[in-house]
């Protein structure tokens, strides 16, 4: 029986790891044939003054461009997957080395506001969800619109200029480099992390309150009522468990958000991460690391969604049969 | 219902929203009207505090930071509304036929869209844009394309519900054409949701829009931008100057006017089916 069950869990989660492969390699190739559209021929456009018959040639030669299209995608992902991302336009150094740190970077701040904001929104949206309609209720639900409704640049300054300029507390530029401590660390990204936890726990805080008064309305929490449970242990012992397929789903997918909304916060904070990279490198039009760092994202990306669905579909019991 | 009626019986919040989209628009009509000075005038001194020649005070160049706000409404707000009007259009067209005629259409657009969502779009967005350059016809079609796939998830679904009612099939079998049951079948009875997404899209491709523009690849100085404005004048935050904040804040007025006023019809609508 136990043998069974596990086989059709393991057969939807592989299906949806093969599904997610499968994207990113259409990714792939939408990022390749993206720059092959260039419109006007890359090595003209890049070398521009410099552009002499010959440094066009050695520059095809370089980028490998004088292969014929399919050849060139196989042999550019082939080397990706090895590890080999080619070497940047802007200072001819390997990307590998470039995005390696940054990624990690990248991760770091991604995950300490991970840390700090899942226990934050799921504790609010379940106290919210207790105090429903009250005053606390209202005044969270307005906090949270309002949140959702700021651009990050907006909540990034505002808290700079009050936890930095004003009150000198945090650094405005969150520099970070490996002799530092890990508590100097945290100091240092203490505001980029501050600010993206209020834009994801405004989010996630909000899935979780709906979902728990979406659950509150099932026969057997009136059954804990008429027996008398106190309201408290009805949400965090009955409720909650039930709630937990959409609040997981939110939480994953507001993981995913981070990984994107990183880019814009790297750029207020001057933090070296991936998102910085990739900006810098959109506009000195240094394709090959715009390429490589935006398969990277994607990739994170794609992989958190599938996370998503597949936590979605296990914590929901009636979802893991396939109907 | 009669216009002062739905008013009279609007609660506080959506008032403030209405208002608030009001008074934007009033901005973006009458802005050469209600703007001091010129777009791209220098005026005075960097930074100035505000006075009575400079409402807000200067920006980094010296510009008059209240002209280049009014311009800067009438900029953003008219491109953030051209592409939810283009992403819609082609959402909704491609919802509906994809719900109308299923089958293979139905397939092949869910396959495109099911693709192009399972990209980050920021950073399809970036990527596009290394590549075309950053001028308005690419920022317009690339941000338009990747939020129609949005609309189209819910036009397809609205008009699923729709389109199996019997008086679509009546319609079939008097001989209707295909777009004439769209327009005066489906369109109608659809209208609610998607009016609440239409308002839900233009606030994220308006926060989408000044995101680009902050991080220098959205709307290109000296164009007045309140995203770009956010840009350039950053650097007055570290001398406790918070000339960025107001340019930031009325991007965030004008979202969160939208988001109430959607909320207050999501409201309405929902009620009214109970």
């Amino acid at each position: 029986m136990f043998g069974i069950k596990l086989n059709n869990v393991a057969a939807m989660v592989l299906k949806r790891i093969w599904l997610g492969l499968g994207t990113l390699l259409v990714i792939s190739l939408l990022i390749f044939v993206g720059v092959e559209a260039l419109p006007g021929d890359l090595a003209e456009a890049v070398l521009g003054q410099s552009a002499t018959p010959e440094t066009v040639e050695a520059f095809r030669k370089e980028l490998k461009l004088d292969l014929a299209p399919h050849v060139r995608y196989f042999a550019w992902l082939g080397s990706f997957v090895k590890g080999d991302f080619g070497n940047s336009l802007a200072n001819g150094r390997p990307i590998a080395d470039l995005i390696g740190w940054r990624f990690a970077n990248s991760l770091f701040l991604a995950g300490i506001t991970a840390l700090v904001a899942i226990p934050l929104a799921v504790s609010l949206g379940m106290l919210a969800a207790l105090y429903r309609n009250t005053w606390f209720d209202r005044l969270i639900s307005i906090s949270t619109l309002s949140t959702i409704s700021f651009p990050e640049f907006f909540v990034a300054y505002i808290l700079i200029a009050l936890l930095s300029v004003q009150l000198v507390a945090f650094p405005s530029i969150s520099n970070i480099n490996d002799q530092m401590t890990f508590l100097q660390k945290l100091h240092a990204v203490a505001l980029p992390c501050l600010t993206m936890a209020m834009v994801v726990i405004a989010h996630m805080m909000r899935m979780t309150r709906a979902a728990i008064i979406n659950v509150l309305t099932s026969p057997f929490i009136e059954m804990a009522q008429l027996k008398g449970v106190s309201q408290r242990r009805i949400i965090i012992h009955h409720a909650f468990p039930n709630a937990l397929s959409p609040i997981i789903n939110v939480v994953v997918l507001n993981l995913a958000y981070l990984v994107v909304g990183v880019v814009v916060v790297e750029v207020v904070f001057v933090y070296p991460g991936l998102g910085q990279l990739l900006v810098d490198s959109v506009s000195k039009r240094d394709i090959p690391v715009v390429q490589a760092s935006g398969l990277i994202f994607a990739a994170t990306y794609v992989f958190l969604n599938l996370t998503a669905d597949v936590l979605a579909m296990l914590s929901n019991p009636r979802l893991r049969r396939p109907r | 219902m009669q216009p002062i009626k739905l008013l009279k019986q609007s609660p506080l919040s959506a008032r403030v929203g209405l208002a608030i989209i009001l008074l934007n628009l009033i901005v973006l009509v009458l802005a050469p009207m209600i703007a001091p000075y010129r777009e791209t005038e220098v005026v005075g001194d960097v930074w100035l505090p505000s006075s009575s020649e400079n409402l807000l005070g200067t920006d980094q160049l010296g510009r008059d930071l209240f002209t280049r706000i009014v311009f800067g409404a009438r900029n953003t707000i008219s491109i953030a509304l051209l592409i939810t009007l283009i992403s819609f259009s082609v959402g909704a067209v491609g919802g509906f036929l994809a719900a109308t005629l299923r089958g293979w259409v139905d397939q092949l657009l869910g396959r495109l869209v099911d693709i192009i969502m399972a990209f980050p779009t920021l950073i399809f967005a970036l990527m596009v844009l290394s590549v075309l350059g950053t001028s308005i016809p690419v920022l317009v079609v690339v941000i338009a394309l990747l939020d129609s796939t949005r609309v189209f998830r819910l036009a397809r679904a609205v008009a699923m519900d729709i389109e199996v009612m019997d008086f679509v099939e009546v319609a079939r079998l008097r001989g209707e054409r295909l777009w004439w049951i769209m327009r005066h079948e489906i369109l109608p009875n659809a209208l609610p949701p998607l009016i609440a997404e239409f308002g839900l899209r233009f606030c994220f491709v308006f926060l989408f829009i000044s995101a680009l523009s902050f991080l220098g690849l959205g709307i290109q100085p000296p164009t007045a931008d309140w995203g770009g404005m956010v840009r350039e004048n950053a650097g007055a935050i570290t001398f406790g100057i918070l000339t960025p904040l107001w340019p930031a804040g009325a991007i965030a007025i004008l979202t969160i006017g939208v988001n109430l006023v959607v909320d207050w019809f999501l409201h309405r609508s929902s009620e009214l089916r109970h």
